[in-house]
């Protein structure tokens, strides 16, 4: 029986009368890949931003390694324009900033990269190593901390081996080619020493090539650091050939649950890329 | 040789010349003298830039409270090393004006009284920066929660309300109320203001350096992706508005000290401005950049300028144009043409050391050497 990682419950994430997220429910357990795909404005990344602390749900509860970490109910003038069912489950408010769920062992990538732009490749991977120190500012102006900073950037020049950019670490971030800032910003967020790592979109705007090789990646980086990876995608190449699992978003709705094969063969699934034909 | 250790040596070479070089204007020159106004007044707005830069230029938090903080450390450095016996004519319209004790003859009667009044200054200088921090502290909890502009406007105000409350004369017993402080104890020279600043500076240099530097640095560029990386938000531009307000603080403290006499009308914004242009002329997020600026602006405006004001420049004597207003006139000029060619400032965000990096060769050059 595998460790439950993540498990989303009951999330709805309502704009005023806007559903972005309706009910959903979701599980991911330890070292799986799970995919979380639908068309455009299904509410994916609406999804990964409850689960990350940017938004606070409406409604609905997170727990991260059999601890809840985030709950929400229906307040104030969206009492009255709540839609969806659960609203009387949840009676706690827990709403940590995203740093907090960082610190808690989750981190994520963004749909279009956000790199520090004015730093190396170097620093910017050494930054995420920020949240895990424990020395306060003084010992840090006073470099009594030589020993911790040695260790971090240790393990950022190993880290950056890992994922092959080592050769590169001198040079502005922004210099990368698209396809390495994409994989540097992975490291990035494999620095925070994360147990569940979430992708948003990881293979937008990239060529097929590219697409491949970070499909091997992605899997390189869960047999090595014994991952649990979480990911939002469009490329369906991608997503079939790595996911373990996959759920399938439409307007806010999940639709499907499965493995890939199932969802390739599932009528609701079909019907919502494509369309339904009006006279059917 | 090594890169970085050709840079250290490099950087310690530059310094230690340019200190050797203050101690001899010291040595040579009478402590009237322009040359040592200047540096001296050069050195406590280099301070002053640089703990600006911290929050303007490394943490992205565009405040304008720094004539306030500079007014709290120089009362602070004021109030508290005006020796006891000559309270009674400084604060004349006051009577039984001024705290009841006196750093100076407090340390004077411990260490002597050469010795105690130095460091009698330095901890009214530390208290005065102190006070500042406390003050960013209280400030910060709500101002913080404003977003670039708006954060100026907040800190813009409670720096102009700071100088009307200490001009308030209810608090003319501490204060002396809008009159002038003065016959606190100074430094002449200016090499002592060259290794306090310096000092600071350095400190300043080594946070920035440091994990919590990055950490500002991060969340200048991208504050989404700094706290999707785990960087606490409110507590780190808090820890960077505090520590840039404690160094304003001693800033203002060197301000005092420097003047001679102060009072709180010259902690007014026009101050904040002219050490924003500072910041922007040197280059915003290079603290080489703020100091190389602060000692061209201050050399410019107080002695190879002065004669635009006074009649005769450069050998031309003109009184009918280089009259009073004049300088400034120029000034602005020079200002504009900066601007204009220096987009990102003197330095851009280089540092000393990196004047030694090779200049990256331009595109074109390096497609022809790779054919």
């Amino acid at each position: 029986m595998s460790k439950n990682v993540l498990k989303i419950e009951n999330a709805t994430m309502q704009f005023g009368g806007v559903v972005a997220v309706d009910n959903l429910n979701l599980e991911i357990n330890q070292g799986e890949i799970v995919a979380l795909i639908g068309p455009n404005g299904a509410g994916k990344t609406t999804a990964f931003n409850v689960v990350t602390g940017v938004y606070q749900p409406t409604n609905g509860a997170v727990w991260f390694n059999g601890e809840k970490i985030i709950e929400n109910h229906p307040q104030g003038k969206m009492k009255k324009l709540y839609k969806g069912e659960h609203a009387g489950e949840y009676n706690n408010t827990i709403a940590p900033t995203p740093d907090v769920i960082t610190k808690l062992g989750m981190a994520r990538t963004f749909q279009n990269i956000r790199l520090w732009k004015s730093q190396t490749v170097f620093d910017n991977v050494l930054i995420a190593k920020h949240c895990r120190t424990t020395s306060n500012v003084f010992s840090a102006i006073f470099r009594l901390n030589r020993k911790e900073e040695a260790k971090q950037r240790a393990e950022v020049e190993e880290l950056l081996k890992v994922v092959g950019l080592y050769e590169e670490r001198n040079e502005l971030a922004t210099s990368l080619p698209y396809g390495k800032q994409r994989r540097l910003e992975i490291a990035r967020a494999l620095a925070a020493e994360p147990t569940l790592l979430l992708l948003d979109e990881p293979a937008a705007g990239m060529n097929p090539q590219e697409t491949d090789e970070l499909t091997a990646f992605i899997g390189e980086i869960r047999d090595k650091f014994n991952m649990t990876i979480f990911l939002i995608e469009h490329h369906m190449d991608l997503v079939m050939h790595i996911s373990d699992r996959i759920y399938v978003l439409d307007f806010g709705k999940q639709i499907a649950e499965g493995t890939p094969e199932e969802i390739q063969n599932n009528q609701r699934v079909i019907d919502a890329y494509l369309g339904v034909a009006e006279d059917a | 040789m090594n890169m970085t250790k050709k840079k250290t040596i490099f950087t310690a070479a530059v310094l230690l010349v340019l200190f050797a070089a203050c101690v001899i204007v010291d040595l040579t020159l009478p402590s009237y003298h322009i040359a040592v106004t200047v540096i001296k007044k050069a050195t406590v707005y280099a301070l002053v830039a640089v703990s600006m830069n911290l929050l303007n230029g490394f943490t992205g938090l565009f405040s304008l409270g720094q004539a306030g903080f500079m007014l709290l450390g120089a009362y602070s450095y004021s109030v508290l090393t005006i020796p006891d016996g000559k309270k009674a004519t400084v604060y004349q319209y006051f009577e039984n004006g001024g705290l009841p004790f006196s750093f100076t003859d407090i340390f004077g009667g411990i260490f002597g009284e050469q010795v105690g009044t130095i460091v009698g200054m330095l901890i009214a200088l530390l208290i005065g920066g102190l006070l500042a921090a406390l003050f960013a502290f209280l400030i910060g909890l709500p101002v913080l929660r404003l977003k670039s502009d708006y954060l100026a406007i907040a800190t813009l105000g409670f720096a102009e309300i700071l100088k009307a409350f200490f001009q308030w004369n209810g608090l003319g017993p501490i204060t002396n109320g809008s009159n002038l402080l003065k016959s606190y104890p100074t430094f002449n020279k200016a090499t002592p203001y060259v290794i306090i600043a310096g000092l600071m500076i350095a400190l300043i240099v080594l946070l920035i350096n440091s994990t919590y530097g990055r950490a500002f640095k991060a969340i200048r560029d991208d504050e989404v992706a700094a706290e999707a990386m785990g960087i606490n938000l409110a507590r780190h531009k808090r820890m960077s508005f505090i520590i840039s307000s404690f160094f304003a603080g001693i800033g203002g403290g060197m301000m005092a000290m420097y003047m001679g006499t102060i009072a709180a009308a010259p902690f007014k914004s026009a101050l904040t401005y002219e050490i924003l242009l500072i910041v922007v002329i040197g280059g915003i997020g290079s603290i080489t950049g703020s100091v190389l600026a602060s000692f061209l602006y201050i050399f410019s405006s107080e002695w190879l300028l002065r004669g635009l004001d006074s009649g005769t420049f450069l050998g031309i004597n003109a009184p009918a144009v280089f009259k009073n207003g004049f300088r400034m006139a120029v000034f602005s000029v020079i200002i504009m043409v900066i601007v204009l060619f220096f987009r990102k400032g003197i330095m851009g965000d280089k540092e000393l050391p990196n004047l030694l990096d090779k200049r990256p060769k331009s595109r074109k050059k390096k497609e022809a050497a790779g054919k």
